[in-house]
C-alpha cells in the first residue's frame, strides 16, 4: 500500500519577489555604495534578487541618522507613544504573514510549515510583547526611569532572518534606542520587507536602518564610534573578534553564539515523545539552530530501544521543496554550509562513529542533506565537540545522572539543554547542574518572547526576550 | 496479511500475563506518554496538506474503512435495512465507489443486517457485552456476544470494564477480554477502551496493551456515547501501540477510532496519522476502521467535488 502525498506547494507569487532590493537608510530606500550581492534560493540555486549593499560611508550615514533620530525624536518620546509604533509593526507583520513566510522559505530554504507556523508568528509576537514593555520600563526592576543606551548596531545570522531581526529590533525600540541592523548576506530579503513595514508604520526616519552586506559591513558597523551598543548573533569565532575589538571602547555588548546542546534522555522518559523532541531538536530548520539538540545523551539501558524508534521516525521525515507544505526538512542555506556539514560528517565516519542516514529521497538540484544520526559517538570526536549546524545528530550514552551532567557540560558552549524524564525531582536536580542558558524539560526548541534566551561560556552573554532581555538595551 | 486470528498472548509476553502482579508490573512498566508532546505531534501532523490524486485515494480508502453505524434505542429493522442498502451502494450515481468496511448494529439487529447484506462482502459488526457501559455480569456479557455471533455477526465490538481498569483490576479486564474472544469463535474482536473515561494517555497506552495481550484483533477508542470520543492524540497513542506490538511480535493488529469523526478533513488527518505513526501497512480496512455514521456522506460529497471540480450539495447524496 503506497500513499504518495501529491505536491502541495505554496504559491511563489505570494512572496511578491522583486528583481532588486535596496537598503533602508534614514527612512528611505536608497542604493548602497557597496558591491551589490545576489541572494540565491538554496533549494534551486537560482538567483532570487539583486540586493544593494552598504559601503563604509553608508554605515557612517546610517549611524548618524540613527543618532539624530535618537537625540531628536525616539530617545525622548514617551514610552506609550513608542508602543503605538511597535504595536503597528507587530500587526503589519501578522497581516503580511503569508507573504513573509513564502519569501523567507525562498531565501533561506526552510520549510514553509516552519516559516508559516514558527518564524513569522514568533517575529510578530516579539514586537507585540515588547510594545507592551515600552511604557512599563519603570516596573522592569531596574529602578525608576531607566534610560536607553543610544544607537544599537546589530548583526544577525541567516538561520532565522526575520525572527532574529525581530529579536534585535523590538527590545531596542521598546527601550528607546535607535537601530542600525545588518542582515546576513545570504538572507537579506525579509529584513528589507520588514523595513518596508517600518516605513509604512511611519516610524520616524532614522529610528531603524537596515544595511545589507557581508562581514565587512558588520565590522564597519560594530566598530563605528557612534554606536553605543552592539548585539551580535552568529558564530563564536566572529563573536570573539567583535569582543576583542570592542574591549575598552565603553560600548555595551551582547553576544549570542554557537552551541552544542545536550538532549539528555533518562530510562524513565516518555520515549515516544522524547523521540519527537530529539527530531525537533536537531532536524528543525535543517539543524541550523544555535540551540539545536545536536548531542543526544541517552541512558545506556534504553539506548537500543530509543535508537530503533528514532530511526523509524526519522525515516518518515520528508526532505525536499521548502515551499511544499508537507516538507519537514528543507534546503541547507548555502553551498558553503553544505560543504562544512559534509566535511564534519566525513570526520565522524573516519573517527569511527556509526553513521545512519535516512533513506528518504533527496532532490538532485539545490543544497540538500538527508537527516543523519551517528551512533557510538564519544566525546573525543569532532562531531561531538564542534557545532555542525546541520541535520546531523551525535548519539552518546551515559549510565548515571552524574555522568549525564558531566558529559552534558563537557563543552565550551552552553546555550541550551534538554532533559527527558517523568520524574519531576530529577528535572530540577539536572536543571540546577546544567551549564546552559535554556533548559527544556520534556520538550525542545520552544520559543516565546516572554522567556529569556542566551548562553554560558562560548555561547555568549546577555539575554534576549523576557524582562531579563530589556537589560541589554537599558543603561542599568 | 491481516486476517490473522489472534489467540493466546505470544510467547514474548507469556510472563507479562502470568498473574495479577506480573500484569500490573508490565503495564506500569510501559513508557509514559507526555501529554504536551503527544498533542503537539498530533497537531503537527494534522497540518499535512493532502491534495489532488492523493486526496481522492484517501477518500476512497476512508470509505472502505467506514463501519457504518447505527446504535440508537430507536433503531428499527427498517432503519437497519436502509443502512445496509447505503453500505452496499454508498453513491448510486457512482458505482465505482468502494463498499464500506462493515455495518455496526446492536445484537438484536444482526439478523436483519445479515439478511440485508446477503451476498455482499461487507462485515457485520455488532456491539456486545452490555454496550455501552459494560455494567453486567460476565455470563450476560458472554451470552450477549454469543447471541450476536450466532445471528451472523462477523465482528464483535466489546467494551472493557472501565470500573475494573480504573481500580487497577487489570487481570479481571484481561480475563474478560479473553473470555469474550473465545465466545467470538471466528468473529473478529474489537475491544472498546472508552478512552473518554480512561482520561489519561498513560491509561490509554496501558489499556491498549492489555487488550492486545488478551487477543483483541482491534483496539477501538470509544462507544460514541461518552464525550470526548475519538481524538487525534488518543488515536496516536493507540497507533503507536499496534506499531510497537508488530515490532515485538510480527503481528498486525488494527485500530478503530469511533465517535465525532464527521468530515473528510478529519478522516484524512486520521489517515495521515495511520500512515506516519503506525505505518503504510495499516492503510487497509483490515487494520483501520472509522466508527461513524455521518462521515460517509461527507466523504461522498468530497469525492464528487474532486471528480467534478465543483461542490454539489447534500441533496446529491442519499440519506439513509
Amino acid at each position: 500500500m503506497t500513499w504518495d502525498y501529491a505536491p502541495a506547494p505554496e504559491s511563489r507569487a505570494i512572496a511578491n519577489l522583486k528583481p532588486s532590493y535596496r537598503m533602508f537608510l534614514d527612512g528611505q530606500f536608497v542604493e548602497g555604495g557597496g558591491e551589490p550581492l545576489k541572494s540565491v534560493n538554496p533549494a534551486t540555486e537560482e538567483v532570487l534578487a539583486e540586493v544593494s549593499t552598504a559601503s563604509a560611508a553608508d554605515v557612517d550615514r546610517a549611524v548618524k541618522a540613527a543618532r539624530r533620530a535618537y537625540d531628536k525624536v525616539w530617545g525622548r518620546m514617551p514610552g506609550a507613544e513608542r508602543a503605538k509604533y511597535i504595536y503597528r509593526i507587530a500587526r503589519m507583520i501578522a497581516e503580511r504573514a503569508r507573504e513573509l513566510a513564502v519569501l523567507e522559505s525562498l531565501d533561506n530554504g526552510k520549510p514553509i510549515k516552519e516559516s508559516r507556523d514558527v518564524d513569522v508568528p514568533t517575529a510578530s509576537a516579539h514586537f507585540f510583547y515588547h510594545a507592551g514593555w515600552a511604557d512599563k520600563l519603570d516596573y522592569a526592576g531596574y529602578g525608576p526611569g531607566p534610560r536607553p543606551l543610544g544607537v544599537a548596531g546589530q548583526v544577525i545570522p541567516w538561520n532565522f532572518p526575520l525572527l532574529m531581526a525581530a529579536w534585535k529590533i523590538a527590545p531596542a525600540l521598546a527601550c528607546g534606542n535607535t537601530v542600525v541592523l545588518k542582515p546576513a548576506e545570504t538572507t537579506p530579503l525579509t529584513a528589507l520587507v520588514l523595513a518596508e513595514i517600518i516605513q509604512q508604520a511611519e516610524l520616524p526616519p532614522g529610528v531603524v536602518n537596515i544595511l545589507p552586506g557581508a562581514g565587512d559591513v558588520g565590522a564597519e558597523l560594530v566598530n563605528h564610534p557612534g554606536v553605543d551598543k552592539v548585539a551580535f548573533t552568529g558564530s563564536t569565532e566572529v563573536g570573539k573578534v567583535i569582543q576583542r575589538s570592542l574591549a575598552g571602547t565603553g560600548k555595551k555588548l551582547t553576544l549570542e553564539l554557537g552551541g552544542k546542546a545536550a538532549n539528555v534522555v533518562f530510562d524513565d522518559a516518555p520515549l515516544d515523545q522524547a523521540v519527537e523532541g530529539i527530531v525537533n531538536g536537531i532536524f528543525f530548520n535543517q539543524g541550523h539552530v544555535c540551540c539545536a539538540g545536536s548531542r543526544l545523551l541517552v541512558q545506556e539501558s534504553v539506548a537500543d530501544e530509543l535508537l530503533a524508534k528514532l530511526r523509524t521516525r526519522v525515516s518518515t521525515l520528508r526532505v525536499g521543496d521548502p515551499l511544499d507544505k508537507n516538507t519537514d526538512v528543507g534546503a541547507i542555506n548555502s553551498g558553503e554550509q553544505l560543504a562544512r556539514i559534509k566535511e564534519l560528517v566525513a570526520s565522524g565516519e573516519s573517527e569511527g562513529a556509526e553513521r545512519w542516514t535516512s533513506p528518504c529521497p533527496v532532490p538532485e538540484k539545490g543544497y540538500f542533506f538527508a537527516p543523519t544520526v551517528f551512533a557510538n559517538v564519544s566525546q573525543a570526536m569532532r562531531i561531538a565537540r564542534e557545532e555542525i549546524f546541520g541535520p546531523v545528530l551525535s548519539v552518546l550514552t551515559f549510565r548515571t545522572p552524574d555522568e549525564a551532567v558531566a558529559k552534558a557540560n563537557n563543552t565550551p558552549y552552553g546555550l541550551s539543554a534538554g532533559i527527558w524524564t517523568e520524574k519531576g525531582s530529577r528535572i530540577l536536580w539536572m536543571a540546577d547542574r546544567m551549564r546552559a542558558g535554556v533548559v527544556w524539560a520534556n520538550t525542545f526548541n520552544r520559543f516565546d518572547p516572554t522567556a529569556p534566551f542566551g548562553g554560558y561560556q562560548e555561547s555568549g552573554f546577555g539575554r534576549e526576550g523576557g524582562r531579563a532581555g530589556l537589560e541589554a538595551y537599558l543603561d542599568v | 496479511m491481516s486476517d490473522v486470528q489472534t489467540t493466546a498472548a505470544p510467547p514474548e509476553f507469556a510472563d507479562a500475563t502470568r498473574d495479577d502482579t506480573a500484569l500490573r508490573r508490565f503495564l506500569h512498566g510501559l513508557p509514559g506518554v507526555d501529554q504536551v508532546g503527544v498533542e503537539q505531534r498530533a497537531a503537527g501532523l494534522a497540518t499535512r496538506s493532502i491534495k489532488k490524486d492523493s486526496k481522492l485515494w484517501a477518500i476512497d480508502t476512508a470509505i472502505s474503512m467506514v463501519d457504518l453505524t447505527t446504535l440508537e434505542g430507536a433503531d428499527t429493522e427498517g432503519k437497519v435495512r436502509s443502512l445496509c442498502a447505503k453500505a452496499r451502494r454508498p453513491d448510486p450515481d457512482f458505482p465505482d465507489v468502494p463498499q464500506v468496511g462493515a455495518v455496526c448494529v446492536y445484537p438484536d439487529m444482526v439478523a436483519t443486517a445479515v439478511k440485508a447484506l446477503d451476498g455482499a462482502d461487507i462485515g457485520i459488526a455488532s456491539v456486545a457485552t452490555a454496550f455501552p457501559s459494560g455494567r453486567s455480569s460476565l455470563s450476560i456479557k458472554l451470552e450477549d456476544t454469543r447471541m450476536a455471533v450466532e445471528a451472523g455477526a462477523t465482528e464483535i465490538d466489546m467494551v472493557i470494564d472501565r470500573g475494573a481498569f480504573l481500580s487497577g483490576k487489570y487481570m479481571r479486564v484481561f480475563e474478560e477480554i479473553r473470555a469474550v474472544k473465545a465466545a467470538c469463535g471466528s468473529a473478529h474482536l474489537k475491544v472498546i477502551l472508552e478512552t473518554g473515561e480512561l482520561a489519561t494517555y498513560d491509561n490509554v497506552r496501558r489499556a491498549s496493551w492489555l487488550a492486545l495481550l488478551a487477543g483483541g484483533d482491534f483496539i477501538k477508542t470509544s462507544t460514541g456515547k461518552v464525550s470526548p470520543a475519538a481524538t487525534l492524540p488518543v488515536t496516536h497513542v493507540m497507533l503507536q501501540a499496534v506499531h510497537d506490538w508488530h515490532a515485538a511480535t510480527g503481528e498486525h493488529r488494527g485500530v478503530k477510532p469511533a465517535g465525532g469523526i464527521r468530515t473528510t478533513k478529519d478522516a484524512i488527518r486520521y489517515l495521515v496519522a495511520v500512515h506516519e505513526v503506525a505505518g503504510p501497512a495499516w492503510l487497509d480496512p483490515h487494520l483501520f476502521r472509522f466508527g461513524a455514521s455521518s462521515l460517509l456522506n461527507d466523504l461522498l460529497m468530497q469525492r464528487r467535488t474532486q471528480l467534478a471540480g465543483h461542490y454539489s450539495g447534500p441533496d446529491y447524496v442519499t440519506v439513509d
